[in-house]
């Protein structure tokens, strides 16, 4: 009992900070109870846990954060961009640095002022039976909720940025984007921390792509100054003929776990997974994903890609279903790995389960070091080893970054790729 | 240009090169033949700075300068070509962007300045009409997906790229048919000149005859054991190497 005391103790404490700040769940008192309820029933996953075995929790719970206000200096984003904004600082909206759309047939606005999207809030996330998503949504302090109607293309991407300034600072959001039929929209998820000591970041995304709709989300993370602790959710529910693209870069971050999970329940469905990592020093990277394949003739491709260096940790876990009813089903993944140092470590586990009997599905994991026949080919040209590693690690991943459809946001990770291989 | 004095060298203990001794003056074409495990890979993969061999003894020197005391990126700024026995796959590399990355590494280290996107994809095209090299290939991944004689005459491309002083053919003729053959030979030959030297590794005389060199050498048991004019190639072809084995045993 006493043991459990402490534990409780330290979820106590872990928590009292978000308690003060409003909460989206505050329009929603049967989600409020049912989050309360999860956190309190449910213990904090440690290694025992199969999803968390590699992956420790307790460096975020351990931690003392706080929620602080937004801050009137610079943030660093993508500049360049041509897109609308919605910036997020220490996970208060500022309304200053945003520009949201103004597009007939685009509601853009705060998730709090969004009463429709308020009401499916919590549809496709998980906060009844997991701990971090029970937290996301008892806590999540603002979000944007966006929504493209019938046959609109939304003109711009909507690029949100999630940036973190101050000390050991948590900022807790989440968004819901509905894509009608017919409707096209990209969203550009850009998580930066820039402060001293740490950030704690938790984000979940839910998205609703109806008919013949199409979402596109690029997704980047990183941290400049500081150690940045981000759990990042997607959940994604796709109609008939829909398709939903999203690109996974991971540039650099102290604790990064990302959960993608996407239920395809309409038929003849699209889904492309891109991802890549490259952990360094004591970086760790966790990506999780969920491919559900509900419904026949539908199609899915993933591929995630790592290098991980120094004494840095990758994580690659992979779930894919295939049911009953989801014959003519396409399903594709592949996570391959190189691993630069001894003391690297990369765990991945692909899991396919396949109950239709009609259904074309491969996997593939590979993990191993660099090709050096073909660094001592490089540098037979004159290329220094230096050089040589680079050209290699860049075409190692290019396959991932290339897939990003934004120009300026595909320079960018390619810009920032390249000064990490310089450091 | 090349002198090789009393090269030893060995690969996880054993000694394949034994005392090793040559010298290639400037313009000259050298065959070096030889049965199978005579060393002939070896001399070459030694010369380019294969970590896998170890020199234990003996020197080689390019234009005087220390070729066992340079790293493989250096020999090749300083002149060094290999054409590779099996050119290595790497793919997400583009040909060109791996050809403009060593030319412009190479001119760093000789002072120059790199050279302009223009000039370098004219470069590109002129030397790749050479070998009759689809410009596609080009923006390929490095060899990934050519066929024998691509990846043969891709070596060949980046050699008339890089203008080495010293161009060292590893059995680039092996496996190759009689067309891509010719095509590879008049590629190396357009390239001769009074201040390029070449050495020409070979299992076939085949070779020999679009290549004509200036002087063959017979390589076994890890040494030279026979120099002779191109005469001596024509001989090997008729009489196999039983011969040479009985005169050096003898």
């Amino acid at each position: 009992m006493e043991v459990a005391n402490v534990i409780d103790e330290k979820k106590a404490k872990f928590m009292t900070p978000f308690e003060g700040s409003s909460a989206l769940v505050d329009a929603r008192p049967e989600l409020k109870s049912e989050a309360d309820l999860a956190l309190t029933e449910i213990a904090v996953p440690t290694t025992r846990t199969e999803a968390w075995k590699y992956t420790r929790v307790g460096k975020i719970v351990n931690h003392d954060w706080n929620i602080s206000p937004s801050t009137a200096g610079d943030i660093k984003e993508i500049t360049n961009l041509d897109a609308y904004r919605a910036i997020f600082v220490n996970g208060i909206y500022d309304a200053t640095k945003s520009n949201l759309p103004n597009q007939a047939g685009v509601t853009c606005q705060l998730l709090s002022e969004a009463s429709d999207a308020l009401q499916q809030m919590g549809e496709l996330s998980d906060h009844n039976s997991d701990w971090l998503e029970a937290l996301n949504m008892r806590y999540a302090q603002e979000g944007m909720a966006l929504s493209v109607e019938a046959n609109t293309t939304l003109d711009k991407p909507l690029y949100i940025v999630h940036y973190t300034d101050n000390t050991n600072v948590a900022a807790i959001n989440r968004h819901l984007i509905q894509v009608a039929r017919g409707a096209n929209a990209e969203v550009i998820v850009h998580y930066v921390s820039n402060q001293t000591a740490k950030s704690f970041q938790s984000c979940v995304i839910e998205s609703f792509v109806a008919e013949n709709a199409e979402l596109q989300i690029d997704k980047i993370q990183e941290e400049m100054t500081g150690e940045s602790y981000i759990h990042a959710t997607e959940w994604t529910k796709q109609a008939r003929d829909s398709r939903f693209n999203i690109r996974t870069v991971t540039l650099s971050g102290q604790w990064v776990r990302n959960n993608l999970n996407i239920r395809v329940a309409g038929e003849n469905c699209e889904t492309h997974l891109f991802g890549t990592y490259m952990p360094r020093a004591k970086e760790h990277v966790d990506n999780h994903t969920m491919v559900d394949h509900l419904v026949p003739h539908c199609e899915s491709n993933e591929v995630y890609k790592g290098i991980v260096t120094d004494k840095a940790t990758a994580v690659f876990n992979g779930k894919v279903y295939v049911r009953l009813d989801a014959q003519k089903t396409n399903a594709f993944q592949q996570n391959a790995n190189i691993v630069l140092s001894d003391d690297a470590h990369m765990y991945s586990k692909p899991e396919l389960e396949i109950y239709a009997d009609d259904v074309k599905c491969s996997h593939g994991s590979t993990t191993g070091q660099f090709d050096e026949e073909a660094v001592y080919y490089l540098r037979a040209r004159g290329i220094g080893e230096a050089s040589a590693r680079k050209l290699l690690v860049q075409a190692f991943i290019k396959e991932i970054v290339e897939a990003i459809g934004d120009d300026a946001v595909r320079e960018y990770c390619l810009n920032r790729l390249e000064e990490r291989l310089d450091q | 240009m090349l002198e090789i004095k009393n090269l030893h060298a060995s690969v996880e203990g054993n000694e394949i090169l034994k005392g090793l001794n040559l010298e290639v003056k400037p313009g000259e074409v050298h065959a070096i033949m030889g049965p199978n495990g005579s060393g002939k890979s070896t001399l070459a993969s030694v010369l380019a700075g294969n970590e896998d061999y170890e020199v234990t003894e003996g020197s080689a020197h390019l234009d005087g300068e220390d070729l066992l005391d340079m790293g493989t990126e250096d020999r090749a700024r300083e002149g060094l070509f290999l054409a590779f026995q099996y050119p290595v796959e790497i793919p997400g590399v583009s040909n060109i962007n791996f050809l403009r990355t060593a030319l412009n590494e190479i001119r760093e280290h000789k002072g120059q300045e790199q050279l302009s996107a223009k000039d370098f994809l004219r470069l590109v095209k002129e030397k790749s009409a050479l070998v009759e090299l689809d410009g596609k290939l080009a923006n390929r991944s490095v060899n990934e997906g050519f066929s024998g004689g691509e990846k043969k005459r891709n070596e060949i491309f980046q050699m008339a790229m890089l203008e080495p002083k010293l161009a060292i053919l590893d059995e680039t003729d092996s496996g190759l048919d009689i067309d891509a053959l010719k095509v590879v030979a008049q590629g190396v030959n357009a390239m001769r000149s009074p201040e390029r030297s070449f050495l020409v590794i070979t299992h076939y005389q085949r070779l020999l005859d679009y290549i004509v060199p200036d002087v063959v050498h017979v390589l076994y048991k890890g040494r030279i054991v026979k120099s002779g004019p191109k005469e001596l190639a024509m001989e090997l072809e008729e009489k196999g190497y039983d011969w040479i084995k009985e005169e050096v045993t003898a």
